[in-house]
């Protein structure tokens, strides 16, 4: 726990003593921020069109700023992290491996698991504030509007579950290779993979649609975006974080044995 | 404190260290000394965990390092050859991270880390990054990491690599004082450093040890050439008359003997003979004025050369 700790610290400090936070966390912002923008202002024109034209009302039914507004900016909020989270976790293990740092740290009294815990903990530091920076658009919708506080709660605890499967997966693919690009392009391919997976899942047959669904991200999230928290969605994401967080393990034990 | 048994690591085809078997007792200073390639980073990476050995077992302070690790690693410092430490961060953040890692006392850590800053010279440099510094600071921020849990066994990969020689000297006697009570391995291909600081050598030739004992038992053992060197004031035909004289003397080399003056002379004489009391009395009975007279035995580095180049066995 204390050696967790420990190395949670100094990844913080790594992050942003490397500018890496404050890039990362600036651009997250930035495209979140101006997406928000164009969606609450687009809902204000629709609302305002439809206040004074009627037949405008019934085109849209009921206008429900939750649906309008909040849901899609956890939608982009979530490609954005499939974009900026690899980009956190790429340095990970590959820069101790690539500057040989990994050298001392295998040698100090540290388990696998602390370490790779730390460094977990780490990335999910950056990332709660990549979501704290995001909070203060919620509140305009507030401000102005009278959002459903349960899909925001909800939809926050599914960003962190989905955020913590991504930077787990990009953790592994950062013990796997010395090379921090290599490691970026993988953990991209492959949560782009899983994102877009239930896209074809209409095309398939049914047997393979109903997998398709349940491998993908996306699909996932729905209930979550809604205000409903289904168990299963839970279960999904933590035992994908827990898979590649053990298959990290693996990857950094196979060190002390592999010839 | 450290028993290696028959330790063999193979990297595919090639052939990292061979059967390597040596033991180093408490508060004794063990120095590898070898070519490039020789097998002594490995042999070091063996013992701090941090790569497998194909065969053979190794044990630090009684504890398996494969079977064992973290009881190893909790009792070792180890400095790297290539003192590989995070550039982006304070020195003074750095080796408290170390020290609460090396699991220092939550309430030790500032003071402990503030006491080794003091003992390597880096003081000065509180305020600096990691990154910022130069080779021989980066040197002194590695071993202060290596000493701050004050670790039974110290492994120190080449540690004066890079220093200016005040510091050298300084950082020499801080590991000779270090070795009274504690295990030290270091390696270094500076030969006198080694004869200077370790009780005993370990000479590693392609993956093999090809002798290991003290740095005096080691020269007795392969002092072949029994010389005497001697800078005597005197006409170069008389005294090297005389020198000849003596019951024997093998060879007289001279050198710059033209006339009067001083002329060096390499007396070589028959093994079992104590050359240098024999030479000075040959000095005095001749009234030559003697300016110098040295044994010469074989240095480490003779030795050395000598293993290495003639794949000579005296283990």
């Amino acid at each position: 726990m204390r050696n967790f700790l420990f190395i949670l610290l100094k990844e913080v400090r790594s992050y942003i003593n490397s500018s890496v936070a404050f890039v990362v966390v600036t651009i997250f912002s930035v495209l979140t921020g101006y997406y928000f923008y164009n969606i609450f202002a687009s809902f204000s024109t629709i609302s305002f069109q439809a206040q004074t034209d009627p037949t405008m009302a019934t085109q849209y039914g009921a206008l429900n700023v939750t649906e309008f507004v909040i849901r899609p900016f956890f939608g982009i909020i979530s490609v954005v992290m499939l974009i900026m989270l690899p980009m956190l976790t790429m340095r990970s293990f590959s820069e101790e491996k690539k500057t040989g740092t990994m050298e001392l740290l295998l040698t100090f009294p540290v388990r696998d698991g602390e370490a790779i815990m730390g460094k977990f903990g780490g990335c999910m530091a950056i990332f709660f504030l990549m979501l704290t920076l995001s909070f203060p658009s919620i509140l305009l919708v507030e401000l102005f509007g009278d959002p459903e506080w349960g899909v925001i709660i909800t939809g926050y605890f599914g960003l962190i579950l989905m955020g913590g499967g991504f930077i787990a997966l990009g953790i592994f693919m950062s013990s796997i290779t010395e090379n921090q690009i290599v490691a970026a392009v993988l953990s991209f391919a492959a949560l782009l993979i899983l994102y877009m997976l239930n896209f074809t899942a209409g095309a398939a047959g049914e047997t393979m649609s109903a997998v398709l669904n349940y491998l993908s991200f996306t699909y996932h999230y729905r209930n979550f975006a809604k205000g409903v928290i289904d168990t299963s969605d839970v279960i999904y994401y933590l035992l994908f974080t827990l898979f590649f967080i053990f298959l990290s393990m693996r990857s950094l034990e196979s060190k002390r044995w592999r010839g | 404190m450290i028993e290696v048994e028959h330790l063999t690591k193979t990297y595919g085809e090639a052939r990292g260290i061979n059967d390597i078997s040596f033991q180093v007792e408490k508060g004794e200073i063990l120095g590898f000394l070898g070519p490039n390639g020789a097998g002594k980073t490995t042999t070091m990476r063996i013992l701090t965990c941090f790569m497998p050995a194909t065969s053979g077992t190794a044990r630090v302070a009684g504890y398996d390092v494969f079977e064992d690790s973290l009881n190893v690693r909790r009792r070792i410092g180890y400095l790297p050859e290539t003192v590989p430490l995070y550039t982006d961060m304070l020195v003074p953040v750095y080796l408290r991270y170390v020290a609460g890692l090396k699991e220092l006392p939550y309430r030790e850590i500032k003071g402990k880390v503030a006491k080794i800053m003091e003992q390597v010279g880096l003081t000065h440099k509180a305020d600096k990054f990691i990154g910022e510094l130069s080779k021989g600071y980066r040197q002194r921020v590695g071993l202060a990491q290596a000493l701050i849990n004050d670790p039974d066994v110290l492994i120190l990969d080449e540690p004066t690599i890079g220093l200016d020689p005040k510091q050298i000297i300084e950082i020499r006697s801080l590991i000779r004082g270090l070795g009274k009570d504690r295990t030290i391995i270091l390696s270094s291909h500076i030969l006198p450093e080694v004869s200077m600081i370790c009780g005993r050598v370990a000479i590693i030739d392609e993956g093999r040890i090809k002798a290991i004992d003290t740095p005096e038992s080691l020269t007795e053992k392969l002092r072949v050439a029994n010389k005497v060197k001697a800078v005597i004031e005197g006409v170069a035909e008389d005294v090297k008359a005389a020198l000849g004289r003596i019951a024997g003397v093998n060879n007289i080399l001279v050198e710059n003997g033209d006339g009067v003056d001083r002329a060096k002379y390499t007396v070589e004489f028959a093994e079992g003979i104590n050359g240098p009391p024999l030479v000075a009395r040959t000095a005095i009975e001749g009234k030559w004025d003697l300016h110098e007279l040295t044994p010469m035995r074989m240095s480490l580095e003779d030795i050395f050369i000598q293993i290495v180049t003639e794949e000579k066995d005296i283990v």
